[in-house]
C-alpha cells in the first residue's frame, strides 16, 4: 500500500485532476470580463468590378479599417482572430458571407489599430449579382484562450454598396 | 565485558552445560544428571522423530505427480483471478461507454480531436486537443470546423472564410483556410471540388486544451511505444495482488 508504484499512481491522478480543474476555472473566469469593442470601416475605393471569364462577378476594393479590441483581452487570452466579411443577399442565395481581410492580434498592445488595405481574399460572387448590390461589412472576432472555451462575436456595419455598372 | 559474557552463555543449553561439568567433577555427577533430561531420553526422542519424517516422505512419494498437480491447482485461486479479469473488463467497458455518450451529447463522430499540423498556428499548435460540437445551427464565416475530404482519412481543422447558403434548400457552400496558410483550402479538396458541403463537416471546435494531445501523437507515430505501454499495463494487472 505504500510502494513506489501506488504513490506515483496517486500523485499522477491527483495532479491531472487538479490541472483539469484549474483549466476549467480559468475558462470560467472569462465569463466575468467586461467587453466593449468598437470598430469603424470605410471603403476608400472600389478598384474593379468585373465579370470573370466563366461568369462570376468579382470585386476588388480598398478598405480603411480602424478598431479598438483591447477590452477583449483577459489574462486567459492567447490571441484574438479578427476578420472583416462582406454579407449580402442574392436571389439564389439567402446569405453570402465573403471574408475580405483577417488578422491575428497576439496581445493587447496590438489590439487598437488602423489599417488601410486592399482585400486579402477575392470577393467573388456565385453568379453576377453584384452590380448595385448593397451589403454589410461585419467585423468578426474570435477570442482563442490559453485553455478552455472559445467565444466569438461581431459588429455589423450596414449601408455599403457597389457601383451600378462594371468598372 | 558483560555483553560478551551473555553471548558466550546463551549459546549453550542448560543440560549440555551440566553434562560438561559432570564429566569434569565426579562427586556431583548423580545430582547434575538427575536435574536435566537424560541423554538417553533425548536420543530416543530424536529416533522417533526421524522415523516419523521418513514415513511421511515415503507416503508422499507414493502419491507422486498427481498430488503435486492437485496442490498447485488448489493454490491458483480461480475466483480471485476471475474477479481481476472481470474488473479489467469493467474498466475498458466504462471507458467505451463514456466515449459513446460523448459522441451522443456533442452530436459529432469524434468529439475530441488532436491537432496534427501547424496550419492553424499560433492559435492551435501541434499536440493540442480540440473539443468538438455539432449542432443544427447554420455554418457561418469565422467558425473553426473539422472536416473530412473524400479520399483523405485524416480530418482537417481550419476556419471558414466563405459561405454561400442557398435560399430554397438551405444547403451551403463553404470554403475554408488555415490561419497560418497563405492560400485557401481548394488545393486540399478532392479533384474538381470547389466547395465543402454540410455532410463533409464533422463538428465545430468549441474549446481546447494545450499539449495534452502529444500522448496520442507519440503513440501513433511510434507504435512501439503503444505496445510497450499496453504490455507493461497487462503485466502490472497480472502481477498485482488486488
Amino acid at each position: 500500500m505504500h510502494s513506489f508504484g501506488y504513490r506515483a499512481n496517486a500523485l499522477l491522478t491527483f495532479s491531472v485532476t487538479a490541472l483539469a480543474f484549474i483549466c476549467a476555472i480559468a475558462s470560467f473566469s472569462d465569463k466575468f470580463s467586461n467587453q466593449n469593442p468598437s470598430a469603424e470601416i470605410q471603403i476608400l475605393n472600389i478598384n474593379r468590378l468585373k465579370k470573370q471569364s466563366y461568369g462570376n462577378d468579382e470585386v476588388s476594393l480598398t478598405l480603411d479599417i480602424s478598431a479598438d479590441l483591447q477590452s477583449l483581452f483577459t489574462w486567459n487570452t492567447k490571441q484574438v482572430f479578427a476578420f472583416v466579411a462582406a454579407e449580402y443577399e442574392t436571389p439564389m442565395n439567402s446569405l453570402n458571407q465573403v471574408s475580405l481581410w483577417d488578422a491575428i492580434i497576439p496581445d493587447k498592445e496590438h489590439a487598437k489599430f488602423r489599417i488601410q488595405t486592399s482585400n486579402k481574399y477575392r470577393f467573388i460572387d456565385q453568379g453576377h449579382n453584384l452590380r448595385g448590390k448593397e451589403f454589410n461589412l461585419t467585423l468578426h472576432w474570435h477570442v482563442m484562450p490559453k485553455t478552455g472555451k472559445m467565444f466569438a462575436d461581431k459588429i455589423v456595419m450596414p449601408g455599403y454598396s457597389l457601383p451600378d455598372a462594371y468598372k | 565485558m558483560s555483553f560478551v559474557n551473555r553471548f558466550s552463555d546463551s549459546g549453550k543449553t542448560p543440560w549440555s552445560n551440566q553434562l560438561n561439568r559432570a564429566f569434569i567433577t565426579r562427586p556431583s555427577l548423580t545430582l547434575r544428571v538427575l536435574s536435566s533430561p537424560p541423554p538417553l531420553l533425548r536420543l530416543k526422542q530424536g529416533w522417533c522423530l526421524l522415523s516419523e519424517l521418513s514415513r511421511r516422505e515415503s507416503e508422499s512419494q507414493k502419491m507422486g505427480l498427481v498430488g503435486e498437480t492437485i496442490d498447485s491447482i488448489k493454490s491458483i485461486q480461480i475466483r480471485q483471478h476471475l474477479t481481476q479479469a472481470i474488473s479489467l473488463g469493467m474498466i475498458v467497458t466504462s471507458a467505451l461507454i463514456i466515449w459513446k455518450a460523448l459522441m451522443c451529447v456533442t452530436g459529432s463522430e469524434s468529439p475530441v480531436v488532436v491537432v496534427l499540423s501547424g496550419s492553424m498556428e499560433p492559435g492551435f499548435k501541434r499536440g493540442d486537443i480540440l473539443f468538438l460540437h455539432m449542432s443544427k445551427d447554420p455554418i457561418r464565416a469565422g467558425e473553426i470546423v473539422v472536416f473530412n475530404v473524400d479520399g483523405r482519412d485524416i480530418p482537417i481543422v481550419h476556419r471558414v472564410i466563405k459561405v454561400h447558403e442557398r435560399e430554397n434548400t438551405g444547403e451551403v457552400d463553404v470554403l475554408t483556410k488555415g490561419d497560418n496558410n497563405y492560400g485557401d483550402d481548394r488545393l486540399l479538396y478532392a479533384e474538381g471540388q470547389q466547395w465543402l458541403h454540410r455532410h463533409h463537416i464533422m463538428g465545430r471546435a468549441v474549446g481546447f486544451l494545450p499539449y495534452v494531445g502529444w500522448v496520442t501523437i507519440i503513440m501513433t507515430e511510434k507504435p512501439i511505444i503503444k505496445y510497450i505501454l499496453i504490455g507493461a499495463l497487462g503485466l502490472l494487472v497480472i502481477t498485482s495482488k488486488d
